[in-house]
């Protein structure tokens, strides 16, 4: 976790990286998601000679990065639509086998709403099918692109355009947030894992691993939005890194519906440590905020902590 | 090769005889027939390099075609009813996205009330979505006009619909006059897609624009759309060079000449009208028929030249506009540059249109603009109470 | 690839659009002064020679040590560190060990014989150097290596100054400061020793500069009445015959009573129970807070057995014993007053440590000279004295007065006299800012024990633990390449050169900040962004 650096071991730290989504786009000041594309997609395109192809669900990223006359994407890259990123993926993997290149792999990306609510039926079908595509969810938790309401991975309690606290009401409602990676693993693909933007050492080794894997993958991205969250931009990788700290975003790996690795938490913090500095959860921290709302994500953390063993060691079962 | 054949299977052998190498669908009735034997004949290698990929629903179905259409390889997929609006999101997608896809509507009506029999409610749906939209007026020409669809699509890159009446076409035994591989191989070359996801050449397909150039992109693409009518019109007349069998093209004229009366009309009913128009030609009437083979683009000049000397037109359709009224009489309307036109409205829901049915209708000196086939008036005055 | 209008672009048509507009904030790279530098009176770029250390290139390091202290296997063992103490590294898991791994480094160089650079051009001046402590050995390294052709006059047997006569050997042992005096004689530094300069006014004409430093080499007189018989000295003396006569001074079986409270006191407690002492008791006049002595020194000398008795002074000196009053002191006015109690206790020999005056009257008749009422020479910023030519510096003149602080004076001084000689202004060093810890991103850095707390001079780093010890250093202020910033940039402004080198690229960074706020050592700063042109 506390890696004292990037150089030397990572593809972002090389001179000549291949800037995948490069300068110009129009994503905000410290961009999570900015930043969390870059990252996989670089990696992806380092681990397999820059044979990719992109298909990008519709979202933030779709919209900063490609409106015309600028295009950041420095790989070939497709947009349909909002819901249907991992279908048109499965189409351009096949017709990648059909015509001569399999060894172009395909990525399928989209923010947390194209990917658990509005693509999620694509992107089960993808799965039950086991097309070799790797999809990556950029999640920053809320429709950011239309103005910060909730989606179905909208932590608990928090505020959005659509759950604005008002008296007894405290923000989004109380339920964890509909958690992706699990419903990937109850599919039994062959690859999931989750990644953070706070550690991109850990977060290029799964690419790596993930895109050289035939069949479906999915790599669930947690990507701080200072605008949505109500933090300084500058703030986006101490968020971040905040997240996995307290627990409410366990790093792990799962092979065929089974964790087999997880990455322990080297210094725990209390969830206060990464809710308090967001704006969204301002009102958890008011006067007369009931005890069990205040302790709710701290629970959440909690059995995080204990169902990962982000204690300790970890789980390593490879 | 002639032989008997359900309308749905022919389909699929044509569509198969065109190498397609992703064919995808989600089922619903009546397409299912077209997508089982797809899948039959993909996977009993009769259609060499070809994947046949089933998905979760008709979004899923149009959405795996864009993508491998959009990485260079020609795809093919079919739907009904309910299933295109669920996909509609996508089928306006590929339009915009210039991506010349085959489709198969069998044609259905769209509930509620849910009803799996045929109209054309499915196609007006979805009518301004962008793409070519050609109408079969029976099996053969379904299977000749799916072999034109993908030369089509490729010349003008933008994607086809061929409309199917269900159950009456897609279910129905035909003698199919059915070409060889090496004669359609020989009408339609493989496919060299202009545009698509290149490593070598990596590109961004779908990029967003914004008001300053909406308008623009918009505009070429109506261009390119009404320049598509003249290589319809063009491979129409190849297929009928090479096949001997007129079944492509815009229009299909039908003893208008000299017709006082002209029937307009689309799909399969057309058979009906035109056996009716010789029986009523034959008794001394003087009616004639216009078949739309090309609905989009509309064929406007050609329909306005085919009906200038009539003098009275009949638009007999399958689907109308609640609160509105006929759908192809406004547009046979307006390429009239106005002019009487009455709209039968007939066949919705799978409703049996018989000649003795039309025969009244055609014969009735009734000043009424819209008529309602076979509309059971007891039940309406019984069922019918004024809201205001 | 034909590409049909505005829905299909080409690949990288982004970096038409400058972003760097957006920018309200910029950041700039920024060389901060890490506070072990600040701190360290002989200015050593501490944290360059650790980065070298790191990665094992230690001749390096040693050559970085040496352009600002030409004795650092002398400085490994007598410096009070006062970087250590302000290391940002305390405040997280403890200061690195710098002390250790530059008497580490030193001690290869002596092993290694490494030496000098040649001196370069000769610039024709002469330099005297009055004394050869650290101060005037130092100022001679400098003015040598700038090219002046420098004498020595130093009063003593031999040369080192209170390095010699002044720090114990327990804690520097003399082929240590031999071998460091020998290397910068080897540049050409002449040292004649056992000349005492009377008067200045006869050699001055000789030289085109002259630099005092002659220390603080008398012992400030007790006002305790000594009776008949009773072994008496004080420091300074003590010190001196420990190293100049063959059979030196012995406290074998003896009860010591050693008066004063800093450094120099404890220096002879320790140095008194190695010369045989079975008991040594130190009495100071205040309160144990205001012992000037360093605290790790006073920690040592007690585990050693020492006795610290505070608020007594001795009165009467016997032969067995010392009469002690017993003092008051008010906090508050800072009074110091004797009481009404007195005490005896046993000793058969007395050390006073109670201060250090400076041997000026060589400069007494020199035009323009003046001293301070304590006796120490005035100096002016550029450390010249009223008389034109002539410098002064270490002991000799006001301020603190440690080995460091002395290496640092001749550091400094050997500077102005190169301007002087050369006529020229000598620019003020630029004022970088500080880097304090809140200005660290400790995410970056894992928690390790600091290795090694050897008071034994014997003992040093291997060079492996040099390695390990070196790479606990943060790296205050300065990059050191760690690519946080290339790597966290959500916009590609950070450009990396294949040399390693970073450079913001200012078309497009947005100015959101992460770079500064992800640089684990604050080398990033975010300065308002001025658009006024």
């Amino acid at each position: 976790m506390s890696e004292l650096t990037l150089g030397g071991r990572t593809v972002q730290a090389t001179s000549d990286r291949p800037n995948t989504l490069t300068s110009g786009h129009r994503a905000c000041q410290g961009c999570g998601e900015a930043l969390g594309a870059r990252c996989v997609i670089d990696a992806a395109h380092k681990a397999v000679n820059g044979k990719i192809a992109v298909v990008n669900a519709t979202g933030c990223l779709e919209v900063f990065s490609c409106a015309y006359p600028e295009n950041s994407w420095g790989v070939p890259w497709l947009h349909s639509l909002f819901g249907n990123a991992a279908a048109a993926a499965t189409g351009v993997a096949a017709a990648m086998r059909l015509s001569g290149r399999e060894d172009v792999r395909v990525i399928a990306q989209g923010g947390d709403g194209g990917t658990v609510d509005i693509g999620m039926g694509t992107l089960s079908g993808m799965f039950e099918r086991n097309d070799d595509v790797l999809y990556v969810c950029y999640d920053n938790q809320a429709y950011m692109n239309t103005g910060v309401q909730r989606s179905g991975a909208t932590l608990a309690l928090a505020r959005t355009a659509t759950t604005l606290p008002n008296g007894s009401y405290m923000g989004s409602d109380r339920k964890t947030g509909k958690f992706m990676p699990q419903i990937a693993m109850a599919h039994e693909i062959p690859y999931t894992a989750t990644a953070s933007i706070s550690n991109i050492p850990d977060l290029e080794e799964k690419i790596e691993k993930a895109i050289n894997i035939r069949g479906a993958k999915y790599v669930h991205v947690h990507v701080p939005c200072p605008l949505g969250w109500g933090y300084p931009p500058s703030e986006t990788i101490k968020i971040a890194r905040l997240a996995v700290r307290s627990g409410l975003f366990p790093l792990f790996e799962a092979e065929y519906g089974k964790v087999v690795k997880s990455l322990p938490i080297d210094e725990i913090v209390p969830a206060e440590a990464y809710l308090k500095p967001q704006r969204r959860f301002a009102h958890l921290f008011g006067k007369n905020v009931p005890r069990d709302e205040a302790d709710f994500l701290q629970n959440i953390a909690d059995s995080n902590i204990r169902k990962y063993g982000l204690k300790s060691g970890g789980i390593q079962n490879d | 090769m002639l032989y008997q054949s359900e309308g749905s299977q022919a389909i699929a052998k044509a569509v198969a005889l065109c190498r397609p190498k992703v064919i995808c669908a989600y089922p619903i009735t009546p397409q299912t027939h077209i997508v089982e034997k797809a899948g039959e004949l993909v996977r009993s290698g009769q259609l060499d390099g070809c994947e046949f990929i089933n998905v979760e629903s008709e979004m899923a179905a149009l959405s795996v075609a864009i993508g491998a259409q959009s990485a260079g390889v020609r795809s093919y997929t079919a739907t009904s009813s309910q299933g295109v609006l669920y996909m509609a999101e996508a089928v306006y997608n590929a339009s915009g996205m210039e991506l010349p896809i085959v489709m198969t509507l069998g044609n259905r009506a769209v509930g509620a009330p849910i009803n799996i029999w045929n109209d054309h409610s499915d196609a007006m749906a979805v009518k301004d979505a962008g793409w070519i939209m050609l109408f079969a007026e029976t099996n053969q020409e379904a299977v000749d006009l799916h072999i034109q669809a993908f030369k089509i699509a490729e010349t003008v890159k933008s994607p086809v619909m061929v409309c199917v009446d269900g159950f009456i076409l897609t279910h129905a035994y035909d003698r199919i006059d059915m070409p060889s591989q090496d004669e359609v191989d020989a009408f339609l070359p493989p496919y060299n897609p202009e545009t698509y996801l290149d490593t070598h050449d990596p590109v961004a397909m779908g990029a967003m624009v914004s008001p300053e150039y909406f308008t623009e992109v918009r505009y070429l693409a109506h261009l390119r759309k009404k320049d598509s009518l003249e290589v319809i019109r063009r491979i129409g007349n190849e297929f009928a060079k090479q096949f001997g069998r007129d079944s492509g093209g815009l229009l299909h004229e039908y003893n208008t000449e000299n017709a006082e009366t002209i029937i307009v009309a689309m799909g399969s009913m057309v058979g009906t009208i035109k056996d009716l128009t010789d029986e009523l030609n034959a008794e001394g009437e003087k009616f004639g028929v216009l078949s739309i083979a090309s609905y989009r683009p509309f064929p406007a000049a050609a329909v306005a030249e085919s009906l200038k000397n009539a003098e009275k037109i009949i638009v007999v359709e399958k689907a109308f506009a609640l609160g509105v009224g006929g759908i192809l009489s406004a547009e046979i309307r307006l390429a009239l540059n106005g002019g009487a036109v009455v709209t039968v409205v007939a066949g919705l829901g799978g409703r049996n249109i018989t000649k003795q049915m039309l025969r009244e209708c055609f014969l009735s000196k009734t000043d009424e603009e819209t008529v309602f086939l076979g509309l059971k008036r007891d039940v309406i005055s019984r069922e019918y109470r004024p809201n205001c | 690839m034909i590409k049909p209008f505005a829905t299909v672009l080409g690949a990288h048509t982004s970096l038409e659009n400058k972003t760097g507009s957006w920018r309200t904030m910029r950041p700039e790279y920024v060389s901060r002064i890490p506070p072990c530098n600040v701190a360290c009176p002989a200015g050593e770029n501490v944290q360059l020679w650790l980065s070298l250390a790191k990665e094992k290139k230690f001749f390096e390091a040693w050559k970085v040590m040496v352009k600002d202290n030409p004795f650092p296997a002398v400085m490994g063992r007598v410096c009070y560190h006062t970087c250590e103490k302000v290391c940002n590294r305390t405040q997280f898991d403890g200061a690195v060990n710098i002390n250790l791994i530059e008497r580490s480094v030193g001690d290869l160089a002596i092993f290694g014989r490494w030496s000098f650079e040649k001196v370069q051009s000769e610039s024709g001046k002469r330099v005297l150097i009055v004394g050869s402590g650290p101060s005037g050995l130092s100022a001679a390294y400098f003015l040598r290596m700038a090219g002046h052709d420098v004498i020595i006059c130093e009063e003593h047997l031999k040369s080192g100054g209170m390095m010699r006569y002044g720090v114990p050997r327990y804690r520097l042992p003399t082929s240590v400061l031999d071998a460091e005096i020998k290397r910068i004689e080897a540049l050409g530094v002449k040292i004649i020793c056992g000349k005492k300069i009377r008067d200045l006014r006869d050699e001055v004409g000789n030289f085109d500069a002259v630099y005092i430093a002659v220390g603080a080499g008398i012992a400030t007189k007790h006002d305790a009445e000594v009776r008949e018989g009773s072994d008496v000295t004080d420091a300074i003396d003590l010190f001196r015959k420990l190293e100049d006569e063959a059979i030196g001074p012995s406290y074998a079986g003896k009860k010591v009573v050693v008066c004063g409270g800093g450094n120099t006191a404890i220096d002879s407690a320790r140095t008194a129970l190695r010369l045989g002492a079975t008991n040594v008791k130190i009495v100071y006049r205040r309160t144990f807070n205001h012992m000037s002595a360093h605290e790790t020194e006073i920690k040592e000398a007690l585990e050693e057995g020492v006795e610290i008795l505070c608020l007594r002074n001795v009165s009467v000196v016997g032969k067995d014993s010392v009469l002690i009053d017993k003092m008051n002191y008010d906090e508050e006015s800072g009074v110091l007053s004797k009481s009404n109690e007195t005490e005896v206790l046993e000793a058969d020999g007395v050390i006073f440590a109670v201060g250090q005056k400076v041997e000026d009257s060589a400069f007494w008749e020199i035009d323009g000279i003046k001293f301070s009422e304590d006796g120490t020479i005035e100096i002016d910023k550029n450390m010249m004295t009223a008389a034109g030519g002539i410098f002064a510096g270490g002991d000799a003149v006001p301020g603190k007065r440690t080995v460091t602080h002395a290496i640092g004076h001749g550091k400094k001084a050997a500077k102005f006299i190169d301007a002087y000689l050369r006529g020229i202004k000598c620019a003020p060093a630029p004022k970088n800012e500080v880097v304090n810890f809140k200005k660290l991103n400790t995410d970056y850095y894992k928690k390790t024990a600091a290795a090694g707390n050897f008071s034994d001079p014997e003992i040093c780093f291997s060079q492996a633990e040099i390695v390990v010890e070196s790479s606990r250093c943060f790296s205050c202020g300065n990059c050191f390449h760690c690519d946080n910033c290339l790597g966290y940039c959500p916009d590609n402004a950070i450009i990396k050169h294949p040399d390693g080198s970073l450079e913001i690229n200012y078309d497009y960074c947005k100015g959101c900040g992460i770079c500064a706020a992800e640089c684990p050592c604050g080398s990033i700063k975010m300065v308002p962004e001025d658009r006024s042109e």
